[in-house]
């Protein structure tokens, strides 16, 4: 039996980005806050120490930072006629834990969608015709615009002190930044990172190509840097060990670097760590939120009641959250009918290795966002008619690191082990680089997120159960700019280059992507939409939902940027909330 | 105790309410001497391999690493002492991992690890199954008898999955030695691989130094400085 | 109030019968005058001068309640607990009269006559005038009583005989009220009087004699105190404040931070508990007095070669771990890494501060404007004594610095001191 803990005025479930945002945000205007999150504390010069932060094998390889799956995990099959079995071992995407969250070892690529990625249905129906779409789909338009978005986007940016080279402010086109950016109102706040050998020359072939290539944004950031908020940060040492590590020299944007020093100071906030909360508890009648409930490190339960809730548990479960807590209608795949787990969505990877002949492309001096990009086959920037498929893919020439267990490359076709492995790895590792595109995933029928009917956690709950798998659509897309980053590779110079194709059904083990977005997507139209355009849910009125869960479908970009967006979008609905409790949107 | 109050110490106080929870508020909570750095591993003889285990383990990491003018092989790397030390933490035993049943006989390739397996079992019943396949197909002698060819002819067969091992899939077992072998080739020298940074030096990888500007402004240059570990390099003045 | 005064006898009948500036001046001479009746503005002036003395630093126990005492202070001699100075009746200084607060801050001395231990800066406080100690005293009374009783005999034999303070106050304190300079400025004499009296910056900033004193001809020359380094703050150009403006002291005192430097350890807790409160004008008047009160300080020793094998192991040190933050140039980052390069706290005489926080790392202050409290981590478990020596040595004599070298066994003792004893150093 659950004992109840003094009330407090919101309780937010998970502190990560989002978390760490709104606890401050409505702990300065003196509300009562308290932060539930299961992991432990983290800090720059404890946990991320500089001794002990840069160990590969440790973080990169054991997921020393990570959610343990024992902890909680996914069950996962390609389609609905397969059984889903647990992902025992964490491959295609590494959920984060702890204080930060997965903004502790985020690589730090910061983007705004395009405008069109908005209103991309009503987009592609005005240009190609109903009939384009692929078969199957829930693609639908946002409920909010890029131009209503603008100013929160510029807000996070800031925030984190984004550092890049804007191309488009107010509608001034600037040079050397990306000509297909959707109008932002200022410059970003710290200059772009230095690029690299293999940049340069991405650079000037993408040029020649008569693409527009540009700095990659990044939180990794190009120099010391005090934000709002009054945080400080340094700037970035292209040290190589940014994504699935937390950063020692406080140059990358984090909740640890960029909220939770004045955070905590602000006297109504508490933070509880090592405290996972197993359900959001309902009134009688389902309609209000009454608190949350949770288990701590001795395996007992408290109740903590609260007026307002913030599922703030990245984005997969705060859907497994809300289907444990029956907020809101489960999606069923089969009528088509319900929301909670509809519109689960991904990200593509493909693209172009490119050796040469002779280069010391210094692998190892990186940083998680160092970059050049080119989003000229991005979104609908070019005429899809001939293709036949919809979506794009921002096209990036970078390596984020020269980790040697996971990175020791060689060309197609080397045994894997041996005296020629040997001589190809030590000819190789300075002498390649690639050209990738990440692109977008449409949302389907028949990818979706619902509890598993077999496998539970270890307290007793049923795991959620992700059934995915790319469709023609993707992979058509994916392989298509595989050749155009081919293009690209060769223009740079490269003896050789090897295409990497989208192919197989969509497998947990190599390591694709920590952009898992939908679920509990917003929108206008409550039959299609877990939440309103505000992220407030349609059925429990106290209950907000944050992260990439939100998202429609996902666009040729990292979510981040947009999710740093949403919740100061949210927040502004969320202190109107506070003033007048109840729907904020009326049907 | 130092002269002038900790009055910070407030922030890590267990309170009543939540009692078991670690509560934080108004001061970011830090302590003197706080760190979590990798114990180094006990240098000499095995943990978890017996000596015929180990002798097995040793002439497999040397084929699939061999010595060469590029370097040392995996086992002057320290590359068998890496994978036994691993063995006995949680790693060896995958702890961390999911290892709920029912676990399934006919998973698909894309839904990955499903053995119930742990490392430990797979090195303990594996090199058995490899101890009594040697034995019965080359005339009693065992892999670390056998000479380069033979030994690269089987693990081939073994990476290929047409190699029958007795009671045990000789792919697995190929497979965890591969990849524990890149891991200990590669691995900070502190886990007991890695032999004075070999690995480092056949690619050139610089180690831990974090600070990487000057490579930065002068793109398309060799690397000059020698690769730094956690524990330092011979320039700090001791040998590790 | 009221009910003190007609325990002296000094009633509503004698006020009424008496002119009222007779009964003032009476009243004002008397133990326990009132003063204004409501109380906020004694208040105000009282807490304010308390924040200049730091009472709460010393008189507040780790989690206890702010003055009700308990602190254990090391000093030479033993362990002294603090006393606590909330105005409860039994354990504290309920009973006390203004004149008795008086006493034990000007003159060390407790109203019973027996000897307070200098661990209490009255040396210091002497200085403070009566005015300032009565708007203390009115402070503290004005606090919530708090039942906490203290164990104010703990120093060993021969320590704990107190009368024994008589023969120490004969050789090394002169009771005696501040006197200002007629040559120097207001904003000088201000200076001195909060640094000379209420700050006692010299308590920690100056060395002391075999028997616990503050040596006088040594005033702010700097101190080794609980294993830290309280700089020189003289007007030095090498070790001391020479470099540093009025505006940078000011700034280093209301925020912690410099361009160059970040207050931590025992500072860190001046800053965030006392100067971070104090005036702007009162700070401009501190930076003043210390930047023109002149400059004292040993000359630099001949640094060692660059070929030196210490300095040599010192710069491969330096440029694998630290450069990544404090930069190749040892210039550091403004508002998080201090600057290593012609900074004066890099080069006392004294590395105790330096090799100790890269033992055992350090938090910088943190204030609402500037929260990051940026933190040095702890790296006394990657680092041998050696290696930790050479990289201070070098970090001390590179870039211009000149500065003692430091040896193995230095870095020992104080790691034995300091150091979490599992966390051996990992190339061990």
């Amino acid at each position: 039996m659950a004992r109840r803990l003094p009330r407090k005025d919101v309780v937010i479930v998970g502190l990560g980005w989002t978390g760490s945002i709104l606890a401050y945000e409505l702990a300065r205007t003196g509300l009562e806050v308290v932060a539930i999150e299961r992991g432990p504390w983290r800090d720059t010069a404890t946990d991320f120490n500089i001794g002990t932060a840069p160990d590969e094998l440790r973080y990169a390889v054991r997921h020393d930072v990570f959610l343990r799956p024992k902890q909680e995990t996914l069950t996962m099959r390609n389609n609905p006629s397969q059984t889903a079995l647990p992902i025992r071992k964490w491959g295609s995407f590494l959920p984060g834990n702890g204080v930060g969250g997965a903004g502790v070892h985020w690589n730090g690529q910061t983007w705004r969608f395009l405008p069109n990625d908005f209103r991309i249905r009503s987009h592609m129906i005005e240009r190609y015709g109903e009939g384009f779409l692929p078969e199957a789909n829930h693609i639908q338009d946002w409920p909010v615009s890029y131009d209503e978005l603008e100013p929160y986007y510029d807000k996070f940016e800031y925030l984190a002190g984004i550092s890049g080279k804007a191309g488009n402010i107010k509608g001034d086109m600037q040079p050397g930044g990306n000509p297909f950016e959707g109008a932002r109102s200022r410059e970003y706040p710290t200059p772009p990172l230095k690029q690299g050998y293999a940049q340069e020359l991405f650079t000037k072939a993408a040029t020649g190509l008569g693409l527009h290539p540009f700095p990659r944004p990044s939180a990794n950031i190009s120099a010391a840097y005090t934000n709002p908020y009054g945080c400080s940060m340094a700037p970035c040492t292209y040290c190589g060990f940014c994504e699935r590590f937390g950063c020692a020299n406080y140059s990358k944007a984090s909740p640890q670097t960029c909220v939770l020093p004045a955070l905590i100071r602000e006297p109504t906030f508490e933070a509880r760590t090592d405290s996972e909360v197993t359900k959001v508890n309902l009134s009688g009648d389902g309609k209000t939120a009454t608190g949350v409930t949770y288990v701590d490190l001795n395996g007992e339960e408290w109740e903590q009641p609260a007026d307002l809730v913030l599922l703030c548990a990245y984005g997969l479960f705060n859907v497994r959250l809300l289907l444990l807590s029956n907020i809101g209608k489960p999606y069923d795949p089969g009528r088509n009918e319900g929301v909670v787990g509809r519109n689960y969505a991904y990200q593509t990877g493909s693209g172009s290795t490119a050796f040469f002949e002779d280069a010391k492309f210094n692998p190892f001096a990186a940083a998680g966002s160092l970059g050049a990009a080119a989003d000229d086959y991005n979104s609908d920037n070019f005429d899809h008619a001939p293709h036949g498929f919809v979506g794009g893919a921002s096209i990036t020439c970078a390596h984020t690191n020269g980790r040697p267990i996971l990175y020791h490359p060689t060309p197609r076709g080397t045994p894997t082990w041996g005296s020629k492995w040997k001589k190809a790895v030590n000819e190789t590792y300075q002498r390649v680089t690639n050209v990738g595109a990440q692109g977008s995933v449409m949302s389907y029928r028949n990818n979706f997120l619902d509890l598993d009917p077999t496998y539970k956690d270890p307290l007793g709950r049923p795991l959620m159960r992700m059934t995915f798998d790319y469709q023609d659509n993707e992979r058509k897309m994916a392989n298509w700019m595989a050749e155009r980053c081919d293009e690209v590779a060769k223009a740079m110079g490269a003896k050789a280059t090897q295409l990497n194709r989208l192919v197989g059904p969509w497998s947990v083990v190599p390591y694709q992507t920590t952009h898992n977005t939908g679920g509990a997507v917003f929108g206008n139209d409550p039959n299609t939409s877990v939440l309103n355009r505000y992220l407030q849910s349609w059925d429990v009125s106290n209950v907000f939902v944050m992260g990439a869960s939100a998202f429609p479908q996902n666009a040729g970009y990292n979510p981040t940027g947009t999710v740093g967006a949403l919740t100061y979008w949210s927040l502004d609905a969320i202190q109107k909330y506070l003033r007048s409790p109840g729907p904020l949107v009326q049907l | 105790m130092t002269r002038r109050s900790l009055l910070a110490s407030a922030a890590l106080l267990i309170t009543t309410v939540g009692a078991h929870a670690r509560v934080v508020t108004k001061v970011l909570p830090w302590r003197p001497n706080e760190a979590y750095p990798v114990p180094p591993i006990s240098p000499g003889g095995y943990l978890f391999f017996t000596s015929g285990e180990a002798a097995v383990v040793d002439a497999i990491v040397d084929r699939l690493i061999p010595a060469d003018d590029l370097g040392p092989g995996g086992k002057d790397a320290g590359v068998t002492v890496f994978i036994d030390r691993q063995l006995t933490g949680p790693y060896g035993g995958h702890d961390w991992l999911y290892m709920q049943g029912p676990f399934s006989l006919t998973p698909l390739p894309s839904q990955g690890l499903q053995s119930p397996l742990t490392p430990r079992q797979q090195y303990r019943l594996g090199l058995a199954a490899l101890a009594s396949y040697c034995n019965a197909t080359f005339g009693g002698r065992g892999f670390a008898q056998l000479n380069p060819d033979e030994q690269d002819k089987l693990l081939t067969g073994m990476e290929k999955s047409e190699v029958k091992l007795p009671g045990f899939d000789s792919r697995m077992l190929f497979n965890a030695v591969h990849t524990n072998t890149m891991e200990g080739y590669f691995a900070d020298p502190i886990y007991g691989g890695n032999r004075d940074m070999a690995g480092w030096k056949l690619v050139g990888f610089p180690g831990v130094r974090y600070d990487f500007r000057d490579v930065i402004d002068k793109p398309n240059q060799t690397y000059a400085l020698p690769p730094v570990a956690m524990q330092g390099r011979p320039a700090w003045g001791e040998q590790n | 109030m009221m009910r003190r005064m007609n325990a002296d006898g000094i009633g509503t009948v004698l006020i009424g019968h008496l002119k009222v500036g007779v009964v003032l001046a009476a009243l004002l001479a008397t133990d326990n005058a009132i003063a204004d009746s409501d109380k906020y503005v004694d208040n105000m002036r009282g807490r304010a001068l308390a924040t200049v003395g730091d009472c709460v630093a010393c008189h507040t126990a780790p989690g206890g309640v702010p003055f009700a005492g308990g602190l254990a202070l090391q000093t030479p001699f033993g362990v002294i607990m603090t006393p606590n100075i909330t105005p409860d009746d039994a354990t504290g200084i309920g009973r006390w009269s203004r004149d008795m607060f008086a006493r034990a801050v000007h003159e060390g001395r407790r109203p019973d006559g027996s000897y307070l231990y200098p661990a209490f800066p009255y040396p210091y406080y002497t200085k403070v005038t009566r005015q300032d100690t009565d708007a203390i005293y009115d402070y503290l009374r004005a606090l919530a009583p708090v039942s906490n009783s203290v164990n104010r005999n703990t120093l060993p034999f021969p320590f704990s005989i107190r009368s024994a303070m008589l023969g120490w106050n004969a050789l090394f304190f002169s009771s005696g009220d501040f006197a200002p300079d007629p040559k120097r400025s207001e904003e000088f004499n201000r200076g001195a009087y909060l640094v000379e009296g209420l700050g006692h910056c010299g308590a920690c900033h100056t060395p002391l004699n075999a028997l616990g004193a503050n040596k006088a001809d040594h005033f702010l020359q700097g101190n080794n105190i609980d294993d830290w380094t309280a700089p020189n703050i003289t007007n030095d150009a090498r070790i001391g404040l020479g470099n540093w403006s009025v505006d940078e002291i000011v700034q280093y005192l209301r925020t912690g931070q410099t361009r160059t430097s970040l207050a931590s350890g025992p500072m860190k807790e001046v800053v965030e508990n006392s100067t971070s409160k104090m005036p702007d004008a009162d700070l401009k008047a501190i930076a003043t007095y210390l930047k023109e009160r002149g400059a004292a300080g040993a000359p630099a020793p001949a640094p060692p070669s660059a070929s030196d094998p210490q300095m040599r192991i010192g710069e491969a040190v330096f440029i694998d771990t630290c450069s990544a933050c404090h930069m190749r140039t040892g210039a550091g980052v403004e508002h998080i890494f201090p600057r290593l390069s012609g900074n004066a706290i890099v080069t006392q005489d004294d590395p105790t501060t330096l090799v100790r926080i890269i033992l055992t790392g350090t938090r910088g202050a943190g204030t609402d404007a500037a929260p990051t409290s940026p933190a040095m981590p702890s790296l006394g478990y990657r680092l041998t004594d050696s290696q930790l020596a050479a990289v201070v040595t070098y970090i001390r004599n590179n870039w211009g610095n000149a500065a003692s070298a430091v040896t193995a066994d230095t870095v020992k003792a104080l790691r034995d001191r300091v150091s979490n004893p599992s966390l051996q150093a990992i190339s061990r």
